[in-house]
């Protein structure tokens, strides 16, 4: 039977809940995904992303609402859905006792390729992601970048038009998260429809181009990262000043040229002020050159998690057991 | 932006599809045993052990002498070691299954059974292992198992089919407890009293009435009585058909229920 298919959305989900004993973990989470787009699930851990993304990828069996694949539902035809969606986990779910070559040839193997096929399926993988030399290595000599990226390989053997990525970065450090941050893109210029779940609104931020802020459950934002950013406030500019005596001229001068409220902190001496346009801090540099203000140090804070989430929800991140 | 997607989408597996996946999952399970011989430590060593000790310990006193023990004793170790060489697959795949490469599994459009149909087809090289070194051993010392060749064979066949289906009461708690020790804890429970409550080692006569009893129903004492009359006369009589009877409805029972624990658990 062949079947073709023409959808716009590439996930449409409704009311989706699922209750561990007394804690509803997802509580009526709404989301629709247009295909050959990156959506962004951002929220702190134990917000209810991974399970969320397991009752999509039909790993988990919802307690109430309903979602749907490119139009096919995700408990009447688990099976369908499957055929179309790559999952990558929060940790490698790889074999750890095999090779590189060993996991994609099986994962292969798996989704019908021949024993040919699977075969150079796995080493066209490995050479994509830059693992040909540790192949016939087993993983437990891996590093963690290079078991994520193995990991994502294996996601994309039978190049499903779906692709969710748990977290593909917690626990990276910066430079392999830019490469796992570049293969993401690529994905997406191929034609794939990609779904990942942050921790990091940086990470939402760089990728995503609309972002569903998760907390307890509940979707509480959503939007682009832009329309986000806007409802969440600005960046802010940070100024150190050499002389203690010359602090009180400097903030008179940061809210006189950025018209803003400046605020001093008591104990670093750093002042502190909100920066909705970066080119008004050129004038402010001369006002203080001018003014005879020397500055110690200058730094950008942009909004964290933390912000965002005081932001919409009124009250901070917590350090909630991950569902 | 629109996605046009073709291909071939059907929301079952098909069987020849589900055999193809079940034994690539068996593949797996032998490359990880290449990777990790030890595994092999308990059909290896145990028939070895367990031939020379229960031969030379209770020959004397049961048969009167060893060799006539040997008859006796052979297919009733070859029942003990492979029925527990079934429990490590059980355990294993609790082992297995913490592991996050299951994750993908399921998240695969793979027949929900073959995971777990692969590793315990891949098991049944172990019993082989079992099977083989325990006649080794016992002609080593003497055996000369009067059916012949044939019959050693078909009982030897027989036995490693039945330790299949015995393996999936052993999935299932492997699937349904907390951890691997977990595992091995129950089933070895309930293991020692119907290995040894049964004709493994001594005649049933020389039991209690009571005991007897419960002797003569043990599933095990069947199974060996099958393997006896193979090997030692070449004869199939009732004990193989209740024993491959009996292994038919384990597999009907277990094989459904343990697939549908594996799959409600995340």
């Amino acid at each position: 039977m062949m079947q073709r298919f023409n959808s716009d959305w590439a996930i449409e989900a409704n009311g989706l809940v699922k209750i561990f004993g007394h804690n509803r973990a997802v509580d009526g989470v709404d989301l629709r995904v247009r295909a050959g787009t990156i959506y962004g699930v951002l929220g702190p851990n134990g917000a209810g992303k991974t399970t969320t993304v397991k009752m999509l990828a039909t790993l988990l069996r919802p307690d109430g609402g309903s979602a749907r694949i490119f139009g096919y539902d995700v408990v009447k035809e688990p099976q369908i859905v499957r055929q179309l969606i790559g999952v990558t986990g929060q940790y490698a779910s790889v074999d750890e006792s095999l090779t590189a070559l060993e996991n994609l040839i099986i994962f292969s193997r798996l989704l019908g390729l021949s024993r040919t096929e699977a075969k150079r399926k796995a080493t066209e993988l490995l050479e994509e992601f830059g693992l040909v030399e540790a192949a016939k290595r087993p993983l437990k000599h891996f590093s963690g970048g290079m078991r994520r990226r193995l990991d994502l390989a294996a996601s994309l053997i039978a190049q499903p038009p779906l692709i969710f990525l748990d977290e593909p970065t917690t626990g990276l450090d910066p430079r392999t998260r830019n490469q796992m941050w570049e293969t993401i893109r690529r994905l997406v210029n191929m034609g794939s429809t990609v779904l990942l779940t942050t921790q990091y609104l940086q990470e939402a931020d760089e990728l995503a181009d609309r972002i569903a802020v998760i907390d307890r459950g509940r979707v509480v934002a959503e939007g682009t990262a832009d329309e986000l950013k806007t409802s969440i406030g600005n960046s802010s500019l940070q100024l150190k000043i050499d002389n203690p005596q010359h602090v009180e001229m400097a903030r008179q001068t940061v809210e006189r040229v950025l018209n803003a409220r400046a605020n001093v902190s008591a104990d670093t001496g750093k002042i502190t002020a909100p920066m909705a346009d970066a080119d008004r801090v050129t004038d402010l540099l001369i006002a203080l050159r001018e003014a005879n203000i020397q500055l110690a140090e200058l730094s950008v804070q942009k909004p964290t998690l933390d912000e965002v989430f005081l932001a919409i929800t009124g009250h901070g991140v917590k350090g909630e057991e991950s569902a | 932006m629109n996605h046009t997607v073709n291909r071939e989408l059907k929301n079952y597996t098909s069987f020849r599809q589900t055999v193809q996946q079940t034994f690539t999952m068996a593949y797996r399970s032998l490359l990880k045993v290449r990777r990790t011989p030890e595994q092999l430590f308990d059909v290896t060593f145990q028939p070895i052990i367990f031939t020379l000790m229960f031969t030379y310990i209770f020959g004397g006193a049961i048969a009167g002498n060893v060799h006539n023990y040997l008859p006796m004793i052979i297919p009733g170790i070859l029942v003990q070691t492979l029925i527990g060489a079934s429990v490590a697959s059980g355990v294993q795949l609790r082992d297995d299954m913490d592991k996050g490469v299951f994750d993908r599994f399921k998240s695969l459009p793979i027949a929900r059974i073959a995971p777990l149909a692969g590793a315990l087809l891949a098991d049944t090289v172990r019993y082989t292992i079992a099977t083989v070194l325990t006649f080794a051993m016992g002609f080593l010392i003497g055996y000369r198992p009067e059916g012949g060749v044939t019959s050693v064979a078909f009982a030897a066949v027989f036995a490693i089919g039945c330790a299949w289906a015995v393996s999936w009461i052993f999935a299932f708690f492997g699937v349904t407890a907390r951890n691997a020790a977990s595992v091995q804890g129950i089933s070895m429970l309930a293991l020692f009293p119907l290995m040894f409550l049964s004709n493994a080692f001594v005649p049933v006569k020389t039991m209690p009435d009571w005991l007897q009893w419960f002797a003569n129903i043990n599933p095990i004492s069947h199974m060996i009585t099958a393997v006896r009359e193979l090997t030692n006369h070449g004869t199939i009589g009732s004990d193989f058909a209740i024993s491959l009877l009996g292994a038919a409805v384990i597999v009907a029972i277990f094989a459904p229920i343990t697939v549908r624990v594996y799959m409600s658990r995340a």
